[in-house]
């Protein structure tokens, strides 16, 4: 994407709405739902989910869409994941990934 | 020591355990970026402006997929939305943050910065500005230093595939998935939206999957029995 709009890149436009975005999230937790006496459970169930709802998005098609190696190396993440720290687990991963790739699978 | 330089520097102490755990992935932030097609200015500019580690890197993921550049920002918006939740929950404890200060303290309410503040209230300190900004100011200035160190780095990799750089963004936000796990009916929504995306992905085709999904794991959250829940201890474990 080098193409621009209003002479700066649109990679420059992304980043300055994204830091918009984010910095609405931050404030308006504060602005928004303190006003608000309580907010339905429903809604607030909705909003806690977004996140990892978001995030699985991301993990699952490239669980299943990759190859064997990739698929290997997500699903015993997973598994280790549940037990140990996160940087662990993404060193264990990072490095099974690199050797699954060289086995050839 | 006035007060106020004590807490600016007991926050700068309590930032030095985050400041380390953040670092790798800081770094990462950076090496990707390059790869996924920014520049490096570009890069250092992102985690500046934006300074939310988990929504940078979904950002470079579409950057990396070129999809619609407000399919991007959208995403960005999605994921950072938790932070609706802890802007409220905090907001109403900063009552000895004043005025124009405390719209310069939301800036900087990253996981693991709402996570020390709320545990730092919980145990009866005072939540000044001087300790919040003494705990964000080291976690910020190395933040946006390692993207540009990352960057530097990730320019000298000719094939970043040969050591799995293109993949480390998924075992990342598996991470990111399982440190939810606390959160009410975290199963079943985790369960809804791989399935979703799946199905969503090979009828559909990228980038719908992220919506499609995340549609689908939204409203099995809401249609499913309510339980109560914790946002404070799956911020603490959150990298950034």
């Amino acid at each position: 994407m080098s193409n621009d709009f209003l002479g700066v890149s649109v990679n420059i436009w992304i980043i300055i709405a994204g830091a918009l975005v984010t910095y609405a999230t931050r404030v308006g937790g504060h602005l928004v739902l303190s006003r608000v006496k309580r907010i339905p459970p429903r809604v607030e169930a909705a909003l806690n989910a977004v996140p990892a709802a978001v995030l699985t998005t991301l993990v699952a098609p490239a669980a299943v869409f990759n190859g064997p190696a990739e698929a290997l190396t997500l699903g015993i993440c997973l598994v280790i994941g549940l037990r140990i720290p996160m940087m662990a687990m993404f060193g264990i991963g990072w490095a099974l990934i690199v050797a699954l790739r060289a086995a050839g699978l | 020591m006035t007060t106020s330089r004590r807490h600016f520097w007991h926050g700068a102490r309590d930032s030095l355990p985050i400041v380390a755990s953040a670092a790798p992935f800081g770094l990462l932030f950076g090496a990707l970026a390059v790869d996924n097609g920014l520049s490096i200015g570009e890069a250092v500019l992102m985690s500046a402006m934006l300074y939310a580690g988990a929504s940078q890197m979904v950002g470079i993921e579409l950057f990396g997929a070129h999809v619609a550049p407000w399919l991007v920002v959208f995403s960005v918006f999605a994921v950072n939305f938790r932070h609706v939740l802890y802007s409220a929950a905090l907001g109403r404890k900063m009552d000895l943050i004043p005025g124009w200060r405390k719209a310069v303290a939301f800036f900087f309410l990253v996981d693991p910065q709402f996570a020390a503040a709320e545990t730092r209230y919980e145990v009866g300190k005072p939540l000044t500005f001087a300790w919040y900004m003494g705990l964000a100011v080291p976690i910020y200035i190395f933040w946006v230093l390692e993207a540009w160190a990352g960057a530097l780095f990730g320019n000298l990799i000719a094939h970043p595939e040969a050591i799995g750089l293109d993949f480390v963004l998924s075992i990342y936000f598996l991470g990111l998935v399982l440190g939810f796990r606390k959160r009410a009916n975290w199963l079943p929504v985790v369960i809804a939206s791989g399935l979703g995306s799946i199905l969503a992905y090979w009828l559909v085709g990228s980038p719908w999957h992220v919506s499609l999904g995340a549609l689908v794991g939204v409203c099995v959250a809401v249609l499913l029995p309510l339980k109560p829940d914790d946002p404070v201890a799956d911020a603490a474990e959150a990298p950034l």
